[in-house]
C-alpha cells in the first residue's frame, strides 16, 4: 500500500489497522518533499530527524493503544505563525528569522496531543499579508499544480504542502482568506471556522479580531476530522468559544435535502473570471440535483467589505506589530547609535515592504484626528455586514460563491499593483468581519488546468451544515485530478 | 515691585495605585516584589509574540470597590484599549489601558480642609498594565531590562481640578489611602511606589479661567508633593509676572535639588493611537455582581468614627487614631469584643503600639498582634499576673512577633511571685538598707516611698506587684518600729 494515495483520515485507518505505520507515513512525505520542495519551496523550516522521532515516538504510544484517535500517526504541517517550542517560528519575516519560541501555539498542542506528527513550519506571506505568498522573506512557494503560478496566500505554504503530497494536513490562519483562498488556487479543501471555534494562543497575531486557524485538507473529511481536533475553548484566549457542538465528523451524511442555498447576485457580476463562475455555478447546480433549494439573492453591503477589511486588518496590525523592536528577540540591526536609532533601523531592515506598507496604513487610520474618520466608521461597516449577513440567513442555510474572482495568478504579478491584489479578496474578507464560518471545495479546472475553488459561508457556528453540504458536493463530484500524481 | 496680584493654585492630581493581587492584570505570574530578575514572567507579560491577555477578574473587583466607596458610576460596558508608544520597559510597545470606556466615572471624595469640608471630584478610575523596568549597568555601558512588574495591576484615580493648595491635595490623597486600604485593594505606600500622585497645577488670577497648566512626576513623598507644589506655583507665577507664556508640559521633580525640569512638551507629545484592545473582550458587569461588590463593602472611617463614639467610651483623639487605618480598627474592636475593655485596649494601641510603629518606622497596617493574644495580655494584668513594666516587655514581644503572652512570661520569667513571705523578706530587709529613707518618709517626704518600692522591686528581679509592695511598705511604716540589723 502507498500511504501517499490515502487521505488523512484512511492514513490514520491504515496505521491503526497495522497496514503501514507513522514512520511510513514520514518516509513517504519525505520522498515527495525530496523530489518537490526545492523548486516548491513549501517550508520554511523542516526537521527530518525530529520529525521521523516524532513518528517513531507516536508509532510507539499507537501500539500501546494510548493513542487511538483518528489523527494517530498521520504527518502534519504548521504554518510559520504558530508558536511552535524549541523550533524557529518565522512568520516569513527577516525580523523573526532567528527567533525561537519558549512555548507552542494551543491548536499545535491539540494536534499533537491528538498525535499528528509535525513535520515542519510552512511559508507564507509575510505575517500573513499577502495573498500570494510571494511576500516571504524566504522566497515564494510554487503552485504545485503548474510552478509558474502563485499558490495564493497567505497560507500559501501550507495549501501547496497539501497539494502536492509534501505532508497530509496543514494549519493554516486566515484573516481575510488566508485559507480559503490558497486552498482553492491549490484544489483542496480549506477552512476558516467561527471567530472563537480555534484557541488563537499561540498565533502571531495579524488583525486580533480577524484570526482564525483552520484546517487545510485533501478533503471534506479530513478537514472535520482536523477541525474537532483543533477546536477548543481556551481559557488563555478571552476570544474563545465555549462549543459542545464539535463532533464535526458527525456532520458528513451526505444529505442535502431541502439544504437553502443562496447565492449573492454581485459575486457573480463583474470582474469574476468566466470559466472560475461556470465551475462555481455548476458545482451550485450539483447541490440543487442533491435536493438543496439554491436561490440568487441581494447581498449588501458587499463593495464596503474591502476597505473596510483593509482598515481594521492594518489598524490591529500596525499595534501588534510593534512587539518586534530588536530588543526581546528577533532581528535587531548591527548599528545602533541610540534607542531609536536601533528602533527605525531594526524594523526597517527586519520587515519587508508589504508589511510596511500596512504598518504605515494602519498607525494612519488610527492616528489622531482620523481615528473616527477611518476606524471608527470601519467599525461600523463591520457591524453593518454582519447585519446583512444575518438578514441573509434568515433566508438561507448557506451562502454560495466563488473564493476568488481568478485562478492562481502567474509569480511576479501581483505585488506591483497591491490595489489589485486587495481587491482580489473581494469574497473572502467579509466572512472575517462577520465572524463566519468559510469553506472551499475544489469544482474544476481552468482552461490552464488550475484549480477552481467554491466557496460556502455558513452563519455563526453552523460549521456542521457547511461540512454536510461540502461533504455532499464532494461526493456527487466525484474524485478531485490530483497534482501529486501528475508530478 | 508693583501690585502683587492674587493667584489662586488649580491642582487635580493622577493617582496611580497598585492593587494587592497576588496575580498580574493579565497573565498568573505573581505580583510578589523582589524576586530575581525576569522570574515573575511569562509569554504574556513579556510580550512574547503569539500570547493573549486575560483579565484577572480580582482587579476588576478591586477597582469597582474603590469606585463604589467613592461615589462613582460604574460602566457597565467597560473596555480596555490599546495606548500605543515604543520603549523597552513596555514589552509590547503598547500599555493596555482604558480611555474611552473607563470602568468607573463621576466620583467624588470629602475633604477636611481649614475652612469645613469639601469635595473633591473624581472624573474616572480606569484600569492599567504597569511597565517593566529598567536596569541602567553603569560599569558594562549598557541598559537591562526586568519585566518583573510588567503586568501588575493598576488603577489610575484621575480628579477633577478641585484642589487649590497643598494641604488639600495631602488631604485628598490620605483620604484615598484609607478608604483604598481599608478595602485591601493595595497598600497605597508612596515610598515603595505603591501609590504615585502626578500633580497637574495651573495659577490663575482669582475669578479668570483656568491658566495653562503643567504635570509633574516623581513625586515620592509627601513632603515631595508639598514642596513640588509651592515651586511649580511659585515656578508659574514668575513666568506670568515676566509676561511669559506657561508652556503645557511634562515636568520631573528632583527632591534633592528642590526644583523640576520639563521630561517633554505638548508639541512633541506622542500620539498613542488609542484603539480598543481586540485580544479583550468587553466587561459587561451585571447587577447580581454588582450588588455583590456593594454588600462586601467595609465598615468606613466615616461611619466607624459614629459607631465607636456610641458603642465605646473612649476619647475622640483615640477614636481618630485608631480608625486611621482598618487594621487597627479591627484590632481594637476585636480585642475589645474578647475582654469587654474598650478604654485599657486603646490604651495599649494608643500607646505602646503606636510607639513601637513609630520605633521600627512601621506603618499601623503592618501591626500583627492577634488580638486573642492582646486580650490575654490585658487578663493577665487584671489578675496581676505581671506588673506594668513586664507587660510592656511581653507586648513589645507580640509587637515584634506575635508571641502568646502567658507562655512568653513564664519563659522569660516575668510572672509576679505570690510568695508572700520573700516579699516581706525583701521589704524588710530593704527597710533595714535605706535608714535614711526610712526617716526622709516619716519625716514627710512622701517621694521616699517611691525610691523604696524601687529597691523592693530591684530585690524581687522585678517580678512584684509595685502597689502590694507600696501597701506593705506603708503599713510597715506607720509603726515607730526600727529597722536595724
Amino acid at each position: 500500500m502507498k500511504p501517499m494515495d490515502l487521505t488523512a483520515a484512511e492514513l490514520g485507518r491504515a496505521i491503526k489497522e497495522k497496514q503501514t505505520t507513522a514512520m511510513e507515513a514520514m518516509q513517504a512525505v519525505f520522498e515527495v518533499i525530496g523530489k518537490r520542495e526545492e523548486s516548491l519551496n513549501c517550508y520554511v523550516t523542516v526537521d527530518r530527524e525530529a520529525a521521523f522521532q516524532r513518528a517513531e515516538e507516536v508509532q510507539k504510544r499507537i501500539d500501546r493503544g494510548e493513542l487511538t484517535g483518528p489523527l494517530a500517526g498521520v504527518p502534519v504541517a504548521v504554518k510559520d505563525n504558530l508558536c511552535t517550542k524549541g523550533m524557529r517560528t518565522t512568520c516569513s519575516s527577516r525580523i523573526l528569522g532567528n527567533f525561537v519560541p519558549s512555548y507552542t501555539a494551543e491548536a499545535v498542542v491539540k494536534l499533537e496531543e491528538a498525535g499528528a506528527v509535525i513535520i515542519g513550519k510552512t511559508n507564507m506571506d509575510e505575517f500573513a499579508m499577502g495573498s500570494t505568498t510571494e511576500t516571504s522573506a524566504f522566497g515564494p512557494t510554487r503552485n504545485p499544480w503548474n510552478e509558474a503560478y502563485v499558490p495564493g496566500g497567505s497560507s500559501g505554504g501550507s495549501a501547496a504542502a497539501v497539494a502536492a503530497g509534501e505532508c497530509f494536513m496543514a494549519l493554516g490562519s486566515d484573516t481575510g482568506g488566508s485559507i480559503r483562498q490558497p486552498a482553492s488556487f491549490c484544489g483542496i479543501v480549506g477552512m476558516k471556522p467561527t471567530y472563537g471555534t480555534v484557541s488563537r494562543y499561540g498565533l502571531i497575531a495579524y488583525g486580533s479580531s480577524l484570526d482564525q486557524i483552520g484546517p487545510l485538507c485533501r478533503d471534506v473529511t479530513d478537514c472535520a476530522a482536523m477541525l474537532e481536533v483543533i477546536s477548543s475553548h481556551d481559557a488563555k484566549d478571552s476570544t474563545s468559544i465555549a462549543r459542545e457542538d464539535t463532533d464535526f465528523t458527525a456532520a458528513l451524511t451526505g444529505d442535502t435535502a431541502g439544504l437553502r442555498i443562496g447565492i449573492p447576485r454581485a459575486y457573480f457580476a463583474e470582474g469574476l473570471a468566466p470559466a472560475v463562475r461556470e465551475r462555481v455555478l455548476a458545482a451550485a447546480e450539483v447541490l440543487r440535483e442533491r435536493g438543496a433549494i439554491v436561490e440568487e439573492f441581494d447581498l449588501d453591503l458587499v463593495q464596503y467589505a474591502i476597505p473596510a477589511y483593509y482598515t481594521i486588518a492594518s489598524a490591529e496590525a500596525s499595534s501588534n506589530l510593534e512587539r518586534f523592536d530588536g530588543i526581546k528577540y528577533g532581528y535587531r540591526s548591527g548599528e545602533t547609535e541610540g534607542l531609536h536609532k536601533m528602533y527605525k533601523k531594526t524594523r526597517s531592515e527586519g520587515f519587508g515592504e508589504e508589511v510596511k506598507r500596512r504598518i504605515m496604513l494602519g498607525s494612519f487610520v488610527l492616528s489622531s484626528g482620523y481615528y473616527d474618520a477611518y476606524y471608527l466608521k470601519a467599525l461600523r461597516v463591520k457591524a453593518l455586514i454582519r447585519q446583512a449577513f444575518d438578514a441573509a440567513f434568515s433566508a438561507f442555510d448557506l451562502i454560495l460563491g466563488p473564493a476568488a474572482p481568478t485562478t492562481a495568478p502567474l509569480l511576479g504579478e501581483s505585488l506591483q499593483d497591491p490595489i489589485k491584489m486587495y481587491l482580489g479578496d473581494i469574497y473572502t474578507v467579509a466572512v472575517n468581519l462577520a465572524g463566519l464560518p468559510g469553506i472551499t471545495v475544489p469544482c474544476g479546472l481552468d482552461n490552464t488546468g488550475l484549480p477552481v475553488g467554491m466557496q460556502l459561508i455558513g452563519n455563526c457556528f453552523e460549521e456542521k451544515k457547511l461540512l454536510r453540504a461540502a461533504f455532499a458536493y464532494e461526493k456527487a463530484r466525484g474524485a478531485f485530478a490530483a497534482c501529486r500524481e501528475e508530478a | 515691585m508693583g501690585k502683587e496680584k492674587q493667584y489662586e493654585t488649580v491642582i487635580g492630581l493622577e493617582v496611580h495605585v497598585e492593587l494587592a493581587t497576588r496575580t498580574k492584570i493579565f497573565c498568573g505570574c505573581s505580583t510578589a516584589f523582589g524576586g530575581e530578575p525576569n522570574t515573575h514572567t511569562c509569554p504574556v507579560c513579556t510580550g512574547m509574540p503569539g500570547s493573549l491577555p486575560v483579565l484577572n477578574e480580582k482587579v476588576l473587583e478591586y477597582a469597582v470597590s474603590v469606585g463604589l466607596a467613592t461615589g462613582c458610576e460604574i460602566t457597565r460596558y467597560c473596555k480596555f484599549d490599546r495606548k500605543n508608544y515604543f520603549y523597552p520597559d513596555n514589552p509590547q510597545n503598547y500599555q493596555i489601558s482604558q480611555l474611552y470606556l473607563p470602568i468607573c466615572r463621576n466620583g467624588s471624595v470629602e475633604i477636611e480642609t481649614k475652612d469645613g469640608t469639601k469635595q473633591v471630584g473624581i472624573h474616572e478610575i480606569h484600569m492599567e498594565e504597569d511597565a517593566g523596568k529598567l536596569i541602567h549597568d553603569e560599569w558594562e555601558g549598557c541598559t537591562l531590562v526586568d519585566y518583573n512588574r510588567s503586568g501588575v495591576p493598576l488603577i489610575e484615580i484621575v480628579s477633577e481640578p478641585d484642589m487649590r493648595n497643598a494641604e488639600e491635595v495631602i488631604a485628598y490623597l490620605e483620604k484615598l489611602r484609607l478608604i483604598i486600604q481599608y478595602l485591601g485593594a493595595s497598600d497605597c505606600k508612596l515610598q515603595e511606589g505603591s501609590m504615585r500622585a502626578d500633580v497637574n497645577l495651573s495659577v490663575r488670577e482669582a475669578g479668570e479661567a483656568y491658566g495653562t497648566r503643567t504635570e509633574m512626576k516623581n513625586l515620592n513623598s509627601f513632603r515631595a508633593i508639598t514642596r513640588a507644589i509651592a515651586g511649580e506655583r511659585e515656578r508659574q507665577i514668575d513666568l506670568l509676572e515676566a509676561g511669559e507664556a506657561v508652556i503645557q508640559e511634562t515636568r520631573r521633580w528632583d527632591d534633592e535639588r528642590g526644583c523640576s525640569y520639563a521630561m517633554r512638551s505638548k508639541e512633541d507629545a506622542q500620539d498613542y493611537r488609542y484603539f480598543p484592545d481586540p485580544d479583550l473582550t468587553p466587561v459587561r458587569i451585571s447587577e447580581a455582581w454588582l450588588a455583590e461588590r456593594k454588600a462586601a463593602l467595609p465598615e468606613f472611617q466615616t461611619e466607624k468614627k459614629i459607631r465607636y463614639r456610641e458603642e465605646y467610651q473612649i476619647p475622640d483623639y483615640d477614636i481618630e487614631i485608631l480608625t486611621g487605618s482598618r487594621q487597627m480598627a479591627e484590632l481594637f474592636e476585636k480585642t475589645t469584643a474578647l475582654c469587654g475593655e474598650p478604654k485599657k485596649v486603646s490604651n495599649w494601641l494608643m500607646g505602646e503600639a503606636m510607639r513601637l510603629l513609630k520605633e521600627r518606622g512601621l506603618d499601623p497596617e503592618d501591626i500583627r498582634i492577634t488580638p486573642s493574644n492582646l486580650a490575654e495580655l490585658i487578663a493577665m494584668t487584671n489578675r496581676r499576673e505581671i506588673n506594668g513594666a513586664a507587660a510592656k516587655e511581653v507586648f513589645e514581644a507580640m509587637f515584634d512577633t506575635d508571641v502568646d503572652p502567658a507562655r512568653y512570661a513564664q519563659e522569660k520569667g516575668l510572672l509576679m511571685t505570690h510568695d508572700t513571705d520573700a516579699l516581706t523578706r525583701a521589704v524588710k530587709q530593704v527597710l533595714k538598707d535605706n535608714p535614711k529613707s526610712v526617716e526622709d518618709y516619716r519625716g514627710g517626704k512622701e517621694k521616699a516611698i517611691g525610691f523604696l518600692v524601687g529597691q523592693t522591686m530591684k530585690a524581687m528581679h522585678g517580678k512584684a506587684d509595685p502597689a502590694l509592695i507600696n501597701g506593705m511598705l506603708r503599713e510597715l511604716l506607720s509603726g515607730e518600729a526600727k529597722f536595724d540589723a
